[in-house]
């Protein structure tokens, strides 16, 4: 009888929750040791740019110091900018940034969609919009300062045009790869014209979309802040010159970090919005982004 | 065309056709810029309620021809007829079940089955009842909020029935609907597709390459040619009904039928396989 049990304890497998807990414990200590390295590497090069500059072999007078960083931002905060107080910067450069951001992303998608729907409007327009697209359209910000003076609108038209192609390409593409059985199916189900718009081609074409949307809100920031350096009385990019024009090299760096920071936040934004938009698609591709 | 007791006439009775394509030519532009003739003066006429099948080898334009009947595409020569009326734009009446997946992925099952009805203007609550009615009818309740990419292939083929047939189609297109799946999940689609094609009562055209699935579906089958394709022979095919479409194929009159359109078919298979290796 024993030597039956002792078959049957054997045949019967131990408890699977030992090997659970051997990979749970593994995955545990990966993750604190890639958080553990993240700290080192951060303190490695902050402490060693502080390092270097007290001990002279990097002038903190022009590559800035990062506890003269840290005061700079703490004085920008309590006692505001030349400018005024430190929200009211961040807060302009913010409004250029989303307002050019939606005006262009609604630009790229209406012309995007127009155009990959009408093949012929495309073949006609194709050379100019790729004329205009090799202009580094940065440059235009000049243009924009004189045309529509030094407020807000010169910043968010540099900031319409930077994102506007970015979208309009994606979305054009987007347009053009519309599975052909989809569309068929659509017209067979019944859809009109404008049904197979709003149904079928933009759904299809928003994975396209969306995917430029990271993209082309970094570029809305460059558009405000570099409408900003060109000529503005208020804003990040303001800040970032006068600091420049006052060899200030820690309140450039300042107004990077809050820049870098603001640019964070809104990524994570524009990531939350994604994923509402895009439920229906399988989560094969949410690893590989850093 | 071929003498043979169970060839009836390619137009049986010109009244009462559902669908009647005459002297058909339709010729497509490869983007070489040559022309390519996919069907070449083709006949055929499908009474109504008649459940018809179209088997022809790989490639040879089987596909064409329901797209003419649709009307997503115009023949290039000749006249294409449904309910005794020429095909102008796309007929509400019509159904069209896609050989690979057609639903539309970023929609739901039940928003999926709904889009013809949503589409065609019928109020929004009325659609989606009307929507849980034929998910039912598919066997997929309890599925309504899955996305087309959580089902497995046949599940997604149930959906593409339920999202044609809630539009009681008086006329259905099947382009190879169940080629892609296995040949179980088949069998039972093919099963279902006959109770449910009971019960609306429609005209079917139902293309395959698939002899088998052919004849243990159909009232008639049509023969075409290797490509350009025309009518090679139509064979009523007097199996009784309501079928078993897993058993009716070990049926002695069904192995005969088979041999008999098989002799047809062989020699077209033949043709198109020697010239698909030729241009490989």
């Amino acid at each position: 009888m024993s030597v039956i049990k002792e078959a049957v304890k054997r045949a019967v497998p131990a408890p699977e929750n030992s090997d659970v807990q051997v990979a749970a414990a593994l995955a545990r200590r990966r993750r604190i040791l890639v958080n553990v390295l993240r700290v080192v590497f951060f303190v490695a090069i902050v402490g060693g740019w502080e390092l270097f500059s007290r001990i002279g072999l990097i002038d903190p007078f022009f590559w800035g110091q990062p506890t003269g960083i840290v005061k700079q931002i703490i004085t920008w905060i309590t006692q505001g900018t030349a400018q005024g107080p430190l929200w009211e910067q961040i807060a302009v450069t913010l409004e250029e940034t989303i307002l050019g951001f939606l005006i262009g992303v609604l630009l790229g998608v209406v012309f995007g969609v127009v155009l990959g729907r009408n093949r012929f409007l495309a073949d006609v327009l194709g050379p100019y919009i790729k004329a205009a697209n090799s202009i580094p359209r940065v440059v235009l910000g000049s243009i924009f300062v004189i045309g529509l003076g030094l407020g807000m609108q010169s910043k968010v038209a540099l900031a319409v045009v930077l994102v506007f192609f970015i979208v309009f390409f994606n979305a054009f593409q987007g347009v053009r790869e519309v599975d052909r059985n989809l569309l068929a199916n659509a017209r067979i189900l019944g859809a009109s014209s404008r049904q197979l718009s709003t149904e079928v081609i933009i759904p299809s074409a928003l994975t396209w979309i969306i995917a430029s949307l990271h993209t082309s809100f970094s570029f809305a920031l460059v558009g405000a802040v570099v409408g900003e350096f060109l000529g503005s009385t208020q804003g990040i990019g303001l800040m970032i010159q006068t600091a420049q024009g006052t060899f200030n090299a820690n309140g450039v760096f300042a107004a990077m970090v809050i820049l870098a920071t603001v640019a964070l936040i809104m990524e994570a934004l524009v990531t939350a919005l994604e994923n509402r938009l895009i439920t229906w698609r399988p989560n094969t591709v949410n690893d590989v982004t850093i | 065309m071929k003498d043979s007791s169970t060839i009836v006439p390619a137009v049986p009775d010109q009244a009462t056709a559902a669908i009647e394509l005459r002297n058909v030519t339709k010729r497509f532009m490869t983007p070489a810029g040559q022309a390519y003739t996919a069907l070449r003066d083709l006949s055929m006429s499908v009474a109504p309620g008649e459940f018809c099948a179209v088997v022809g080898p790989t490639g040879c334009g089987k596909s064409t021809t329901l797209g003419l009947i649709s009307g997503l595409e115009r023949p290039s020569v000749g006249e294409v007829q449904v309910m005794g009326k020429a095909v102008q734009g796309i007929d509400p009446r019509i159904g069209y079940v896609f050989q690979s997946d057609a639903i539309f992925p970023w929609k739901n099952v039940l928003r999926n089955v709904a889009t013809g009805p949503l589409f065609r203007g019928r109020p929004k609550a009325e659609a989606l009842e009307h929507a849980h009615d034929w998910i039912a009818r598919v066997g997929l309740t309890g599925f309504e909020d899955r996305y087309p990419h959580q089902l497995s292939g046949g599940m997604r083929k149930r959906v593409a029935l339920a999202q044609t047939f809630i539009n009681e189609p008086q006329i259905l297109l099947m382009d190879e609907p169940f080629s892609a799946l296995d040949v179980q999940t088949r069998t039972l689609m093919e099963d279902e597709l006959l109770n449910m094609w009971s019960s609306i009562s429609a005209s079917v055209v139902f293309v395959t390459h698939d002899l088998e699935e052919a004849i243990s579906l159909a009232d008639r089958v049509f023969v075409l040619t290797a490509g350009p394709a025309t009518v090679k022979g139509i064979y009523t095919i007097d199996l009784p009904r309501p079928r078993n479409v897993a058993e009716i194929r070990f049926e002695p009159r069904f192995v005969q039928l088979y041999q008999e359109i098989w002799e047809d078919l062989r020699d077209e298979v033949l043709i198109s396989y020697e010239r698909n290796k030729r241009s490989s």
